[in-house]
């Protein structure tokens, strides 16, 4: 009540809790996958040539662009990370800047992507290989954009007057950043590569 | 044994850092900001209480509806079967196409929106920040985005009765093709992911708030049971939940394309069609069925235990304070919670036994399931050590809890005949399941929050209830309880179908009619029992007596907080320097000792915590 009080103490664990929330929140969101990962093995078990066909009309040159994409990106987050933990502003923006016109560019061609298949009359509806398609791509695109609203935001912060100096917020968003990547390193090879 | 912590009361104040300090600068909220929009984690706990109760109402109603449906069938429903559309009933008396909605509807309220919310989001928001000492959650904004995704995926679910079709009607089980269309299914998959987000989110918090806020010399092992069950079921909640989300947006992406992910190929409708009208959506890739129970079961079983393990926790609380007896075996009731946690992750096999299945996985989920009786048998053997010889104080929330313990013995036990495959065969799908689904849910979780109501309400609303009148409602609700759902046992043995809109089209079901009246009437004088709950709650709200700080002379550190506590909890210091259950200590000379209280000043500091 009064702040005299020391209930809220420095964090038992030693990890703040944001950062303590978001490594949860990463289990739950590995387990979130799972469950389409678990649905893709059983339905291509069953379904070979469907998967075969389906995966066949993707474009697999994009996607390897896409990958370079976000792994560069996660590279910059890290390197923006540092930056800012060092204090040093101005490489801060220009590594969260391309972080974020790499997540930019990752959307631009999912678009492209998307557009093509249905200019070629390919919907989620078409088979369940292009409906697992469609499902895990579209949450993994939204999960990107759900990282640009803070990498945004935090950008802008920077070049205001107060300025942005809460490096541990950035390693935070960092943490989801590096596992929106690497749920992509998954997704590539397993909708992309193999058929 | 205990754990002492060095530092002074007051040491650490100078460690009260920037971030916090906006917790406690504004005194002048807003209404808003107090009662709706609020972060602090005694309100939410309220919110969620008071939402969850509204639901009670709700599915208990739609449950009234059903017996009187199995009761009398195709006679008028008394007093609100006139009120109801024409869509759902013919002269007062429920339809088919109504009736499989209300069992759907029952079961989806009562599981998402009345037990869950009411177990971890009431209960792990109240006790939580209180009995590990701490001012509020971890993160307290997440924590209110928590609590309002539950009435928004409430509304979302309910406005399928206004839609055409009418609402999901597949089961709360919701197995596809039947729920793989129509707009009912649609909004019913909605709510259940934002309600299972909202879940996630509790979850990450309660974990969080566990491990880096618990008060100074508190070590995992002095938390009370309560918080030890709450821990274990938000790590239940935070892997669980996720895939039933992945399951919900799969399905709904056959609701909305047909993409035969969980639609079969080449299937047929009643009408002679291949579903739906008319075009074959598994021919682009046959799609598996079996693959939604397997990942709806592999959230759907651990739920059981998200309902039932924060309550076992609750009544270990409740007991242990009114038998003034140390829980019997502390840290074997601790690991026992986890073994059930760790096995419920592995079972979930068991639900779909004649879902088309190898016999030797079969075998295998049969036998995982049999072993979660053994930790189930330490915790209801700890409680009974608990209360052995005790001194038993026979009040509302001990009755509750006691009456929790025995209804959770029949219910873990008519569990132990669904486990064994070849049993079940015999068995699935008839109202021995739905006897037991209720001697687990409504005897084991209800009561159970039924104790945690009453033992808390002093520390919610600052006053004390009625004791009169909450006795008085405990056995109205336990004999009425025992009465409808015990026969249950007996017409699902006698073959009675779990699902089904009028049984008496069989000749064999026939008998069981006056059995089901029976039922019916038990039932509706257990529903109206629940009115005696509502009015001792809002009327010891106005006019009960003013709670004391520590009214049950209890050991945790809830109850160090002053008697009504407001934003922050706490108006003194929290260190812990003992175990939750030090009762009877030899230290004291009263028969229970406090967590907080200073090992020098033991005498002194007890009975100036007794005076106000």
């Amino acid at each position: 009540m009064s702040s005299a009080l020391s209930l809220a103490h420095e964090p038992v664990t030693g990890i703040r809790h944001g950062k303590l929330g978001m490594w949860i929140f990463l289990a739950s969101e590995v387990m979130f996958f799972s469950g389409f990962f678990t649905a893709f093995i059983i339905l291509r078990n069953t379904n070979l040539p469907v998967f075969a066909h389906g995966a066949s009309e993707l474009n697999w040159q994009l996607a390897a662009l896409n990958t370079v994409n976000l792994i560069v990106s996660s590279l910059t987050m890290a390197m923006a990370i540092l930056s800012l933990e060092h204090g040093n502003k101005s490489r801060f923006q220009l590594y969260m800047g391309i972080t974020f016109l790499c997540a930019c560019g990752f959307l631009v061609i999912k678009y492209i992507e998307y557009t093509t298949k249905f200019s070629h009359g390919i919907y989620p509806g078409t088979s369940s290989f292009f409906g697992l398609y469609f499902t895990m791509t579209g949450f993994h695109a939204m999960h990107v954009i759900g990282g640009m609203i803070p990498i945004g935001w935090m950008l802008a912060k920077s070049f205001t007057k107060r300025g942005y100096r809460d490096w541990e917020r950035v390693e935070i968003l960092g943490l989801y950043w590096h596992f929106v990547d690497l749920v992509w390193i998954f997704l590539f090879p397993i909708l992309y590569l193999i058929f | 044994m205990a754990a002492v912590a060095t530092q002074h009361d007051h040491a650490h104040v100078e460690t009260h850092d920037e971030s916090h300090a906006h917790d406690h600068a504004h005194h002048s909220v807003s209404f808003i900001r107090k009662y709706i929009f609020s972060t602090d984690h005694k309100t939410i706990a309220k919110q969620f209480l008071t939402t969850s109760m509204f639901f009670l109402l709700v599915g208990g109603a739609f449950a009234l509806f059903i017996r009187w449906q199995l009761a009398y069938p195709g006679e008028p429903i008394p007093l609100v079967g006139k009120w109801l559309p024409d869509s759902l009933v013919s002269n007062g008396a429920v339809q088919p196409g109504f009736y499989t909605q209300l069992v759907t509807m029952h079961a989806t309220i009562m599981i998402f929106f009345v037990i869950i919310p009411m177990a971890t989001g009431a209960f792990a928001n109240f006790c939580i920040p209180l009995m590990i000492g701490t001012d509020d959650m971890a993160m307290p904004t997440v924590n209110m985005v928590s609590f309002w995704l539950v009435p928004i995926a409430g509304l979302t679910i309910m406005s399928g009765f206004f839609v055409e079709g009418g609402t999901a009607a597949a089961g709360w089980t919701n197995y596809p093709p039947l729920s793989a269309s129509g707009t009912g299914h649609m909004l019913w998959v909605i709510g259940v992911f934002l309600v299972g987000f909202s879940s996630i989110l509790g979850g990450m918090n309660y974990l969080a708030t566990t491990l880096n806020k618990r008060a100074k010399g508190m070590r995992m092992f002095d938390m009370p049971l309560t918080v030890w069950a709450l821990f274990i079921t938000s790590i239940l909640q935070v892997l669980g939940t996720p895939v039933l989300a992945s399951a919900m947006s799969l399905l709904f992406v056959d609701q909305v394309f047909h993409a035969g992910i969980f639609i079969p190929e080449n299937l047929l409708t009643p009408n002679g069609g291949l579903y739906p009208s008319g075009a074959n959506v598994g021919a682009g890739g046959g799609g598996q069925p079996v693959l939604w129970q397997h990942l709806f079961w592999f959230y759907s079983h651990p739920a059981v235990y998200i309902m039932i393990v924060p309550i076992m926790g609750v009544v270990s609380d409740v007991l242990a304070t009114f038998a003034r007896k140390a829980i019997f075996g502390y840290k074997a009731m601790v690991f026992a919670i986890m073994a059930i946690a760790f096995l419920g992750f592995v079972v979930w096999g068991h639900h779909m036994f004649l879902s088309g299945m190898s016999p030797l996985l079969g075998t295998t989920f049969m036998l995982s399931t049999i072993v979660i009786a053994v930790p189930s048998s330490i915790k209801i053997f700890n409680w009974l050590g608990t209360v052995w010889k005790g001194n038993i104080h026979f009040t509302t929330p001990n009755l509750n809890a006691l009456g929790f313990i025995s209804t959770f013995v029949c219910g873990g036990l008519s569990g132990v005949f669904m486990a064994i495959g070849p049993i079940d065969v015999y068995i699935h799908d008839t109202y021995f399941i739905v006897a037991h689904i209720h001697y687990v849910l409504f005897g084991g979780s209800l009561f159970g929050i039924f104790a945690g109501m009453y033992y808390w309400y002093p520390k919610m609303f600052g006053k004390m209830y009625n004791e009169t009148l909450g006795k008085f409602h405990f056995f109205l609700t336990f004999i009425t309880f025992n009465l409808c759902f015990f026969p249950m046992h007996m017409i699902g043995v006698g073959g009675h179908m779990r699902r089904i809109y009028d049984p008496y089209v069989y000749e064999f079901l026939k008998p069981f009619q006056p059995i089901n009246q029976f039922i019916t009437i038990f039932a509706i004088a257990m529903g109206f029992s629940q009115l005696i709950l509502i009015f001792n709650l809002l009327w010891s709200l106005k006019f009960g007596r003013k709670a004391p700080r520590n009214p049950w002379r209890a050991n945790t550190l809830e109850w160090a907080a002053p008697g009504h506590p407001g934003h922050g909890n706490f108006d003194r210091d929290i260190t812990v320097y003992r175990g939750p259950y030090e009762f009877a200590s030899p230290e004291s000379k009263r028969d229970y000792l406090p967590q907080w209280i200073r090992p020098a000043h033991i005498e002194q500091e007890t009975s100036v915590a007794e005076k106000h």
